[in-house]
């Protein structure tokens, strides 16, 4: 495409934003249907046990009760995968059965009534725990549970009381394992470096903590199953669904136009959202199903937690040479994990050694589910590495940000175990494009201490894959002139299934004022389109609308040689126009091309469609057949290597060392995501990601009372949600916009990485201030500085999770 | 906007809301049992809301954010923890800044209440601290949206010229997880006739 865009680069209104500041946007539960009841749950008291009778006699005998549902209406699940409904329930929080009544009172007033017997079994809340020799095991069936793709399944892995000792003591983890990855010789690396580092590290899970409680609403008409769900994806989210509702795809309407955060926690069905559905077939009503924000602590889930080892070794010159990690994944009941060989993934592209290898071992807790969390992995190690990186820079005589750019990622690099290469990288260009944004040189050599105040600064980066393909595209020349833009993104506050919309109207330069765009309702015909999350929607639905624009544009061109004679390729487009090149006088008007299309029909009217799209997308097209001139293709543009998403963020902060307190004076991000597409979008995500890695660094935290299983924050502030007060008021944001070849906008994504940055910034600007000191944990709490400036101990030991 | 009536108004709805934390009701009890009026209640009262006077059945413990969203209509009031920690239901209470999850509605019948329903002129211009967040790009997600904007609204009433730090405190009861408080703010200084 050409340099000269119209549209793309440039910045716009999205659609859905005025209904956002007029209240007039609607989220799951601001739908009411006729008839509608309400239905809340009771959730297991027991961090892990096995229910042996339920009494409902009473609840179900009250005036305005309607109905029970129990494990028994729902498809039993095989463990460690979560159930809608449950009768062996693994953490505290996990729903056991579900009332309906008239009102919410009327099922809270009747869950009162409810007898539970719950027969207790052992359970664990810090994967060290159930390590340990003779520890509790999560699960009856095991403690570990390793997914991949030569198969699945429980494991118990022990390790002996010294092993787990020596682990706490940051020596290299002995004990059992379960994943290996590798790649170069290793002991050669290390043996040729000038420097190694062994650094221990934990990483804390925390809540994902969206601002609207999960809401999902469901009702049937005609063997139909209508749900309004709060939904990060939207096309993505209905296979999932689907399955959990036990009908086919096109069984499903899934209404989702705003949801209220998702931060990973939303990308495909999740077994609450399918709830509702049981409970409306089985009492023929529409049923309404919102968790309290108390409910989402226990049972919305959580960033994995992390518990490690690292070794890096360094050349003189600063190059890495060889990177060794061990990582312990804290995966929650339901072994939802995957993060930690993430993390070692993003080793390999961010600080490219010579020879690596990764080890994992994944261990079940009773604790809340754990699921896919802004840069699931990608943003734990980075928030590692940073300080890491600063250690070897102060050894070594290098500075902080040339050590990084040593190591940096560029066109050349090849990642991961299967060494692959990356589609464009630019670490290098953005962390010069940042240290002089930031004025790092300056910066560097001013005065750091000042009484018991003291200046950090840091330099950060993160890292996560961005862009997926194989997905379709869809849109409509209707003869009024319009082009219908479907888009089966979902709409978590991105707005890029907008910017990535505008790719189509670029492409037959056509004005946006006469676009629009059709999504968040399965009846608004919506194509196969991509997850809304992993930081791909950019990549992938610039894609998407690209070749299913470029399929209209070679209609347009067609029925304008059949009509006006020549050849297709005699004709170009503008003004909203498709015309002879030779003469531009000769021409006829979209809406003119649409109207003839639809009187031609075939593949012009969409009777006729490609056969590789996906079912979802031909049911899209077979119900807009015939309205206008359809553009449909499935993303089969030329793909290869890995699609990197990059960031770099540099800030300064000042620590009071009797408090342990400090603020962030000032903060730059810089974006390495190819072409910017939305500007004003992207500062968003890179400031939205500031304030994520700001939370991560210093404040958040999931707390499990290991006595009981009992989780001890249940609330914004006690989890450490960061405030207007907690992050800086200005955060400087830029981009360094070099185009990437394998999109045909030259874009990537950026979402994740943004946050990842941030996180990496901030610890390692908090070991500057404190002479390079390591802590090798998130957060990083007020006590814990103070304790290391006092010389005392922690107050946890090392390694321990759910510490205040 | 007047910080200390705000700030005694926010501790009492805090208190209140300690209650209803405690219980695992959650949708629409807000109330300390000693709130409650002794004897019978008059449960079809009248609400001065965007300047209608509406009539409504309101249970004696009923919170405002549940008669705004469920009785009313007004859904734009959202409610995101309902325990008076998010600030996702703001609404104006004579012009102050309330939560309403925290916020009874028997305590409003004397009084004027704004929500984010009431900011549009009668031909449909939006207000200028809408129309400044729609300018910055301010919401994400947009579920805290309406509370920041009746936040912002307040504060501007108050001090139409406010500086930033000014404006971060005065939107600092407004929680948003998707970060966006740099456009939020941006958004305000833009309302106000500043540069950000």
């Amino acid at each position: 495409m050409s340099n000269e865009y119209k549209l793309i680069g440039k910045d716009f209104v999205p659609p859905d934003i005025t209904g956002k500041v007029t209240g007039k946007a609607k989220y799951a539960e601001d739908f009411r249907a006729d008839g509608m009841v309400f239905a809340r749950m009771y959730t297991s008291p027991m961090a892990h046990g096995k229910v042996t009778s339920i009494n409902t006699e009473q609840a179900e005998a009250m005036e305005g009760v309607v109905g029970i549902l129990t494990a028994e209406d729902v498809p039993e699940v095989t463990a460690p995968d979560a159930a809608i409904l449950t009768n062996t329930p693994a953490y505290i929080g996990d729903p056991i059965l579900a009332i309906a009544a008239e009102t919410e009172q009327i099922c809270e007033d009747a869950m009162a009534t409810i007898e539970v017997e719950i027969e207790p079994l052992p359970f664990v809340t810090d994967p060290l725990d159930s390590l340990v020799d003779g520890g509790p095991n999560a699960r009856t069936e095991g403690n570990a549970y390793a997914r991949s793709r030569e198969g699945s399944g429980f494991q118990t892995i022990k390790w002996s009381q010294q092993q787990v000792d020596d682990f706490r003591a940051g020596k290299e983890p002995t004990g059992d394992f379960v994943s290996e990855w590798s790649y170069g010789d290793l002991d050669n690396s290390f043996a040729e470096a000038e420097l190694v580092i062994e650094e221990p590290f934990v990483t804390i899970g925390y809540a994902h903590m969206s601002m609207e409680p999960r809401t999902a609403m469901a009702y049937w008409q005609n063997g139909t199953c209508y749900v309004h769900g709060s939904s990060q994806s939207q096309s993505y989210f209905m296979p999932g669904l689907a399955r959990m509702l036990g009908v086919e795809t096109k069984d499903v309407v899934l209404i989702s136009e705003n949801t209220g955060g998702g931060f990973g926690s939303k990308i495909g069905a999740y077994p609450i959202a399918a709830l509702p559905g049981y409970f409306s077939k089985k009492i023929g009503r529409p049923v309404q199903l919102r968790v309290t924000r108390e409910q989402e602590y226990y049972m919305g889930s959580a960033r994995v937690g992390f518990q490690g080892w690292i070794k890096m070794g360094f050349g003189a010159d600063g190059k890495i040479t060889a990177s060794d990690v061990f990582i312990i994944e804290d995966i929650g009941p339901n072994a939802t994990g995957g993060d930690a060989s993430s993390a070692g993934g993003a080793i390999s592209m961010v600080y490219d050694p010579s020879a690596m290898r990764f080890r994992g071992l994944p261990v079940l807790t009773n604790t809340t589910p754990r699921g896919a969390q802004r840069g699931p992995g990608q943003n734990q190690i980075a928030a590692v590495m940073a300080p890491i990186m600063d250690k070897a820079a102060k050894v070594l005589g290098i500075d902080r940000v040339e050590i990084r750019k040593i190591n940096s990622t560029n066109n050349d690099t090849i990642v991961y175990a299967d060494r692959r290469p990356v589609t464009s990288a630019y670490m290098d260009e953005a962390l010069q494009q940042g240290a002089d944004m930031f004025d790092w040189q300056n910066r560097k050599n001013q005065p750091k201490k000042k009484g018991k105040k003291v200046r950090g600064l840091g330099v950060g980066q993160g890292y996560h894959s961005a862009g997926a393909t194989g997905f379709d595209g869809l849109v409509r020349l209707t003869p009024d002139g319009k082009l219908h833009i479907h888009s089966g993104v979902g709409n978590l506050g991105t707005y890029s299934f907008a910017s990535t919309s505008r790719a189509a109207a670029e492409v037959l330069k056509c004005d946006w004022e006469r676009c629009e765009i059709h999504r968040g309702n399965t009846e608004n015909h919506l194509p196969w389109s991509s997850y809304q999350a992993g930081s791909v929607t950019i990549f992938s639905h610039t894609r998407t609308n690209y070749v299913a624009a470029m399929d209209a544009l070679d209609k347009m061109k067609r029925i304008a040689a059949q009509t006006m004679g020549g050849e297709p390729g005699d004709y170009d487009i503008d003004g909203q126009r498709v015309f002879l090149i030779e003469d531009p006088a000769q021409g006829m008007s979209y809406g003119a091309i649409a109207a003839r299309a639809i009187q031609l029909g075939g593949d012009y009217s969409g009777a006729v469609y490609p056969d590789d799209i996906h079912e979802i997308t031909q049911r899209a097209v077979q119900n807009i057949a015939g309205s206008g001139l359809i553009g449909v293709a499935k993303d089969n543009l030329h793909q290869e290597g890995v699609i990197p998403g990059l960031a770099v963020a540099f800030c300064e902060i000042e620590l009071d060392l009797e408090t342990g307190k400090y603020d962030i004076l000032d903060y730059v991000g810089i974006a390495e995501c190819g072409t910017v597409i939305h500007p004003k979008g992207l500062a968003q995500q890179m400031k939205g990601g500031a304030v994520w890695g700001m939370g991560m660094a210093g404040l958040e935290r999931h707390v499990y009372d290991p006595q009981n299983g009992l989780p001890a924050n249940i609330g914004y502030h006690q989890c450490g949600i960061p405030t207007y007060l907690d992050v800086p008021s200005v955060t400087k944001t830029d981009a360094v916009n070099i185009a990437d070849p394998q999109n045909p906008f030259g874009a990537r994504g950026i979402g994740e990485p943004a946050m990842g940055c941030s996180v990496a910034a901030l610890q390692s600007a908090i070991s500057d201030a404190l002479d390079g000191h390591i802590f090798g944990r998130t957060p990083i709490s007020p006590d814990m500085v103070v304790n290391h400036v006092m010389g005392r101990d922690q107050s946890f030991l090392p390694l321990q999770t759910n510490n205040f | 906007m007047n910080p200390q009536l705000s700030r005694r108004r926010f501790i009492k709805a805090v208190i209140a809301s300690s209650v209803a934390a405690a219980s695992t009701s959650g949708i629409n009890q807000a109330a300390a049992q000693g709130n409650r009026p002794r004897g019978s209640v008059e449960r079809l009262i009248s609400i001065n809301i965007n300047g209608q006077t509406r009539r409504v059945d309101v249970a004696p413990q009923e919170t405002l954010a549940y008669t705004l969203r469920y009785k009313l209509g007004l859904t734009g009031t959202k409610i995101g923890c309902n325990r008076g920690e998010c600030g996702a239901c703001t609404v104006l209470i004579n012009g102050v800044t309330n939560y309403s999850c925290s916020t009874l509605t028997h305590s409003v019948r004397t009084r004027t209440v704004r929500t984010v329903e009431g900011l549009q002129a009668p031909d449909g211009t939006l207000h200028p601290v809408q129309q400044a967040f729609i300018d910055e790009l301010s919401p994400q997600c947009g579920f805290c949206t309406p509370g920041q904007v009746m936040s912002a609204v307040a504060l501007l009433e108050e001090t139409p010229q406010p500086t930033r730090e000014e404006a971060r405190q005065a939107l600092s009861g407004n929680l948003c997880r998707c970060g966006a408080y740099d456009h939020y703010l941006n958004g305000v200084m833009r309302a106000s006739g500043q540069n950000s």
